[in-house]
Parts: C-alpha cells; structure tokens; sequence
C-alpha cells in the first residue's frame, strides 16, 4: 500500500461510518429490541417506559391471518416476476439479439418506464382502473358490455401485478441483452453451419451460456418482489379491499404507521429481511447445486480410485 | 461457400424476422401507450377524458396544468423533492468517494470487518431500520424537515455505491497516484485532482441511480413527511390520488408533470441512465 501515513484515513472513513451506524447498523440492532417491547408510543415520554414482553409480539404471528395474505400475496408475486419479468425480458432479449436494425431504439423504448416514479405509474394505471370512465372501462363500453370493477375482490390482486411486471421488464431486458451480446457469434455460426436451428440455438446455446446472467436476474427479481411498497400502496392503499391486497411491505406500513403497532412492525420489518435472506440463498443453492453436486461427484470419484 | 449459404437462409429468417419485428413493436407500443394516453388526456377538461379518452383533444385547455399549478402547489413540491435528491446524490457521491478510496488504497484495522459490514447492510431493506430512524427523528425535531428524508436516504445508497466505486477504484493502476506522490503532492491532492478525474464514469452510476433511487421514492417521504405545505413530489402525487381521485384531469395533468422532466432527462442521458442503474444492479 502507497500510503503509509494513516491520519487521512480519519476524514475518508469516520464520517460514512458515523452515517452507516447512526442510520443502518444501530437501527437494525434497535429494530430487533424493539420488536421484544411493548412500544405505547414511538418515544419513551419521560417517567414511562416500554414493557419488556419478550416473545409476545412473535406469538402474534401464528393468529394473524391478515400477515397470511400478505405472505401469500409476496411469494405470489415473486413467482410472477420470474416468469413474467425475467420470462418477457428473455424473449425481448433474444429477439432484439436477432435483429439488425432498430436495436437502440427498442433498448431505450423498453427501459423507459424504469425511470418513472412508481407512484406515477400507480396513478397512471388508477385512471385506467377506474370504474366511471376509466380507460379499460371505456374500452368495454364501446364494445357493449357492462363496465366492471376492475378492482373487486377477485381481480384486484391481478390488477397491482399487472404495472408492477410492465414496468420492470425493461430493467431485465437491458441486462440480460448485454449478458446475450457478451456470447461470441462464432459459436452460433458454427451451430448453423452444423444445420441446428435458430430455436435449437436458443434452447442448446443461448440458455445455457446466459445462466449466470439470468440467475442474477432471478435473485434482483425475487429480492425485489419482497420489497413492492410504492406500486401497491397507490393503487390499493391499506390493501383495499378488506387487506386482501396486502404485501409484506404495505403491511408493514399500515401496522406501524397507520395504525402506530410499532413492536409488531419492527417483527414484520424482520420477517421480511430474513424472508429476504432465506429467497436469496436459496435461489444460489438451487443454481450452485448441480455443479456443486458434479463436483462433489468428481472428487468421490478420485477418492474411491485412490482407494 | 459464402454463396450457397446465402439462398437457403433467406426464406425461414424473412418471415420469422417480421414475427419478431411485430411481438418487438406490440411491446414497445404497451410500453409507450399509458404515457402518451395520460399526456394527451392531460389537455382534457374532465369531462372528456370521462367519455373519449382515446380520441385528441377536442377543446384543447391547460386548466389541468393550472389547477395542478394554483392548487396543489406543484412547483413547491419540485423544490423539496429536488433538494432532497440533489443533496443526497452530493452526500452519496462524496462519502462513496471517500470510503471506497480508504479501502482500496489503505491497509488498516478493521479493514476486513468494514468491508463486510458493507455487504451485510444490501441486506437489510429499508422497512428493517425505519421505525427506530422515525423514532431519532421524532427525538431530534427533524419531522416535516427535508433532513428526516434526506440523512436515511443517504446511509441507504451508501453501501451500494461504496461497492460499486471499489470496483472501479481497483481497476484503476496505482502508477500515477505514486508518481504524484513521489513527487511531494499529499493525499488530499492526489485524490482530488487524480483519483476524482478517473473516477467520473464509476461517480456518474453513483449520481444517476441515487438520484432517481431518491427522487422515486415514496416510502421514506411519505413517513417523514406529513405537512402537505412540505410535500415532495411523489407524497404530492400519492394524496392526489387520494383526495382529488375524482378529478380525472388533474389527475392526468399531475401524472404528465411528473412524467415530463424525467422524459426529457431520459432523452439526453438514456445511454448513462441505462448503463447506471443496470451496472450498479448487477454489480451489488
């Protein structure tokens, strides 16, 4: 290391790390306390103090059938934003990958709804959703059939994936697009040349050489899925209706800030980081098990002919 | 051999060419549709945009913008929402630079230990620390200040753009740090008219996915800010939609203001915006 005096190292790094405690780490520490209090007010006011109720608060957990739904609803939703997502930025991928012309155009285009707030987006798709002239209801209208409510029980939940997915594949596309142009064309010409045709090249070639790209987007989408807040809150606030559209982010919102349950909002706030942390790991153990398993197989292998 | 090929492929990629060509436009148009429907709704009096929404505006007004201009004061919001993350891009910028230059340049105690505390925090969400930061913000007044948004935003971005910075700082070779060096510049100089100067693409990623991190965010502002005479620009948009959620014009304009400067900025930096904020994603 060039150098060697260290008392630079004070300005480079004291302040990030006053930041980094102050606004991550001792709240993180405070958020897991807390979660074991009786919070009555989010400040202690003088001469009370919070109750010490230990594991009460995650008792809660096991009735509560509102947390249920919102669990149910995230699982749902990372499910869609593999297939959909990932699945519809693949597609795009591979086909702009095939076309000469037009491929900046299609790029921009395609990510141009990830730099919009998604609170306009949630707007947006409001004016669409609305049951008295809404954009889908005129459609309906000038087709003859009866305006419906898009948001009803039963659809609702569609209906906030629906913007959420949209406006996301554009984000996979461009990254998976540049994992595509990294393959060299070489191989595709040879696997021409050996008469394989161009879907045979997407299945033999094409999958297995962006694997690692795509995995990547698998574990931004699914991590990301945990996190929805913004999307839902505006089109269904208080997972209208009756919490049925609830995730686990909007209805950590509701419990702590709109209903001020802030202990039982700092369990959920925890549920959600190690739902976060199991989904990630997991999604690198499934795509790390096969080689490993291979691995794992080969060294058996040598150790048995050692023997 | 060339030849041969040639007449044989023709055919089959022709007609899958104009498939592609056709499933590549649907989805730009369901991509670009909902902005220019809102855009060209957004000159409407209300009551059009109730019964035709899809046909050009008839009686041509700007009384949506007006109204978004006179009632919901529009203009205040773009303020706070810009002070808001143009400090906390500066704040990230700054403080990324800084931390990234240590550990990739300093051998020191602790060294390891930083480094992954810094990947540990990518795991925690922002709902993980918001209670207590709400509650040291009611604690030290700063409710209903720009502050409360700014100082969380800030550590939240910190970490990211430290990883994505080290990267690149590595990257760079060491050779003119210590000629300058050697030749009697101190450290503060060497990082500020070498190590900056080279660092620009990496600080540009910074800039680009902290600000539009920032400037998107409902979450944070919406906690820490209450007082509708406050309000940054995507609270505004979110009690809109609540209170005036009848008002479909309004709606539409307000939606359209929003949409407006982004499209702008999107069109004279699309390339940097895009490589920004994918290679920060992929890299974290």
């Amino acid at each position: 290391m060039l150098y060697k005096k260290k008392w630079p190292l004070l300005i480079f790094v004291v302040p990030s790390l006053i930041f980094m405690l102050l606004f991550l780490y001792i709240p993180f520490i405070e958020n897991i306390k807390n979660s074991l209090y009786d919070m009555t007010t989010i400040v202690e006011l003088p001469g009370t103090k919070w109750r010490f109720i230990g594991l009460e608060n995650y008792k809660k957990l096991l009735t509560d059938t509102d947390l249920r739904i919102a669990i149910l609803n995230s699982f749902k939703m990372m499910v869609l934003t593999v297939i959909f997502e990932v699945g519809i930025a693949f597609v795009l991928a591979v086909m702009v990958s095939q076309i000469k012309k037009l491929q900046q155009v299609f790029r921009t285009v395609y990510f141009f709804p990830i730099v919009i707030s998604a609170t306009a987006i949630g707007l947006l798709f409001k004016l669409f959703y609305n049951y008295n002239g809404g954009m889908l209801n005129q459609i309906l209208e000038s087709l003859g059939k009866d305006p419906v409510n898009w948001l009803q029980p039963s659809t609702a939940f569609i209906m906030i994936c629906i913007p959420t997915l949209w406006s996301y594949v554009g984000f996979y596309f461009v990254i998976i697009l540049t994992g595509l142009s990294d393959i060299s064309d070489d191989i595709y010409e040879a696997a021409a040349i050996d008469g394989c045709s161009k879907f045979k090249q997407v299945f033999y070639i094409t999958l297995p050489m962006i694997k690692p790209v795509l995995m990547t987007s698998v574990t931004l989408a699914v991590t990301g899925a945990l996190k929805v807040f913004d999307l839902p809150w505006v089109i269904a606030p208080n997972g209208a209706p009756q919490g049925i559209t609830h995730f686990l982010g909007t209805y950590m919102y509701q419990t702590s800030f709109a209903l001020n349950n802030y202990d039982y909002g700092s369990v959920l706030a925890l549920i959600i980081v190690i739902f976060g942390v199991i989904v990630s790991k997991g999604v690198g153990f499934i795509t790390e098990s096969r080689e490993e398993k291979e691995e794992r197989r080969r060294k058996k292998h040598v150790q048995r002919r050692k023997a | 051999m060339y030849r041969e090929e040639k007449p044989r492929n023709r055919r089959p990629i022709k007609i899958g060419t104009i498939v592609v060509y056709f499933i590549l436009i649907f989805w730009a148009i369901t991509t670009i549709f909902p902005f220019i429907w809102v855009l060209l709704n957004s000159v409407k009096p209300s009551a059009e945009v109730l019964n035709s929404s899809f046909a050009l505006p008839k009686e041509f007004t700007w009384g949506n913008y007006e109204n978004a201009f006179s009632q919901l004061n529009v203009l205040n919001a773009y303020k706070h929402s810009l002070l808001i993350s143009c400090s906390v891009t500066i704040g990230v910028m700054i403080l990324s630079a800084f931390l990234s230059f240590a550990i990739s340049r300093y051998d020191f105690k602790g060294k390891k230990i930083l480094n992954s505390l810094l990947v540990a925090s990518l795991m925690f969400p922002v709902f993980s620390t918001i209670i207590p930061v709400f509650r040291m913000m009611v604690s030290w007044k700063l409710l209903n200040t720009n502050f409360a948004v700014i100082l969380p935003q800030i550590a939240g971005n910190l970490s990211f753009a430290t990883i994505v910075m080290i990267g690149f700082m590595n990257s760079i070779p060491i050779e003119m740090e210590e000629a300058a060096y050697m030749e009697g510049a101190n450290v503060f100089q060497v990082f500020f008219r070498i190590i900056v100067p080279l660092c620009k693409p990496s600080l540009s990623t910074v800039a680009i996915f902290s600000f539009l991190w920032s400037y998107n965010d409902l979450f944070v502002q919406k906690i820490m800010i209450d007082d509708p005479k406050r309000f940054p620009i995507s609270t505004l948009l979110e009690r809109i939609s609540s209170q005036y959620g009848t008002d479909f014009g309004l709606m539409a304009a307000s939606v359209a203001l929003i949409i407006v400067p982004v499209l702008i900025v999107y069109c004279f930096l699309q390339k940097n915006i895009i490589k920004g904020l994918t290679a920060g994603a992929v890299k974290g």
